[in-house]
């Protein structure tokens, strides 16, 4: 069978699987060297949720889904482009996104951080991208929130995205971040990415052009995912 | 050309974003094939069960096709059967699936890969996924393996490879990852 293999991992745009600075990869990132796999039909082959059926309002976590009732916070919308590496767009693909509500509390129960919790945010949501691989949310601007990784170790807000693409190759799972936010250069797990150019394409972008008048604030994040090596045919010559 | 976005961990907090609803059953009674379970921990450097980890496998049905279009073998194909799963770990840390063993299917090279499962791990900690595979100690077809052929070190290579046994007259597999270790590893591939 004709195997047409996705590029590697950038290893010069992820983290490495241990980062002294964030406590807890340092018992959980493997240790010894990657095994080489060549794709096969395994790797180039994976989940694509063609018969999915959302629910209408998966993207839109500003109200509770049962009640119609709405949720505490900055309302922002979020639109992005996923895209592989060629600047093709991946259409068609599940964008699953969860986050802390505007206080800062996730609506999981071991999440202990003495800050209220909001009956009316559930904090997920689900949407599959569009033709032309562009995805749309509504939500609460998150806030940030403590954690136990070193003294004083705060979160910058971030809402987490989970990203199947094409292939088992291509999935990905990342966060982005708000410009702006002071907690940013301060934080191990964003910090743990190889370079300034990579961290900052974890950074949504303030969009005017998204924001709507008298509801929300707009921002831009765009996805990138592993691509194909171009064919001979397509290679610029 | 763009560059990749950047992997970052999934958080302690991923089940209300991606196990909300149970996600582990791939196999109905209508599916063909041999029903399995696949269930084991993930263990830290430390020899401790993970609780805060995420698995997520893929594999060929019964016939070892996949539910893909990149997969032209004329093999039949069960449309109600993706071959994708997810689990998170119950209270004693166990992640389990219910689903079918899959056929061989084929390798690069005019080769024939073993019956085998593609794993992804995900945890608080882990900055980036992990891939691994689980293949199946009672499968004659391991012998001839790529895959399994091309790691040399026999305790790594058999990391990789799950013991089948009976519970309640159900044919389980236990597959145990260990994220870090000497030769007892799990053997990840650079995908």
């Amino acid at each position: 069978m004709d195997i047409k293999p996705y590029n590697p991992r950038d290893w010069k745009s992820h983290p490495p699987y241990t980062f002294k600075d964030y406590g807890s990869s340092v018992k959980r990132g493997p240790l010894k060297k990657l095994i080489p796999l060549p794709q096969t039909l395994s790797e180039i082959t994976g989940p694509l949720f063609s018969d999915i059926k959302l629910e209408p309002g998966e993207n839109d976590l500003t109200h509770d889904p049962q009640t119609g009732k709405e949720a505490m916070g900055e309302r922002i919308i979020v639109v992005g482009r996923v895209l592989d590496e060629n600047e093709r767009p991946v259409p068609n693909t599940l964008v699953e996104i969860w986050q802390a509500n505007a206080a800062g509390r996730y609506n999981h129960p071991i999440d202990q951080h003495n800050a209220p919790l909001d009956p009316n945010f559930v904090g997920a949501g689900r949407c599959v991208t569009n033709e032309k691989g562009e995805y749309r949310y509504s939500t609460i601007r998150p806030g940030a929130y403590p954690w136990l990784n070193h003294a004083n170790a705060w979160r910058p807000a971030h809402i987490h995205l989970s990203l199947f693409g094409p292939s088992f190759a291509t999935r990905l799972v990342t966060q982005f971040f708000f410009p702006g936010d002071p907690l940013i250069s301060l934080d191990p797990i964003l910090n743990s990415v190889p370079g300034k150019s990579a961290r900052e394409r974890l950074m949504a972008s303030y969009a005017h052009d998204v924001t709507e008048p008298e509801f929300a604030l707009g921002y831009r994040f765009d996805i990138v995912l592993r691509g194909r090596k171009s064919t001979p045919f397509e290679a610029p010559r | 050309m763009r560059k990749q976005t950047p992997s970052q961990t999934v958080g302690p907090f991923y089940a209300i974003g991606m196990t909300r609803t149970p996600m582990n059953a791939l196999a109905t009674d209508s599916t063909e094939g041999q029903r399995i379970r696949i269930e084991g921990q993930v263990f830290d450097g430390d020899g401790k069960p993970i609780p805060d980890v995420l698995v997520e496998i893929w594999q060929a049905n019964a016939y070892g096709r996949y539910n893909h279009p990149d997969d032209k073998q004329e093999k039949p194909l069960d449309a109600k059967f993706t071959g994708w799963g997810r689990s998170g770990t119950d209270e004693k840390c166990f992640y389990s699936f219910e689903t079918i063993k899959p056929g061989p299917v084929p390798g690069n090279d005019q080769t024939v890969q073993a019956p085998h499962v593609n794993f992804v791990i995900f945890a608080r900690g882990m900055l980036v996924h992990a891939y691994t595979r689980m293949y199946f100690a009672d499968e004659p077809a391991n012998e001839s393996d790529p895959v399994l052929k091309s790691i040399k070190n026999n305790k790594r290579r058999r990391t990789l490879i799950a013991a089948p046994g009976m519970e309640n007259g159900n044919t389980v597999y236990r597959f145990d990852i260990r994220l870090q270790g000497d030769d007892d590893e799990t053997v990840f591939f650079d995908v």
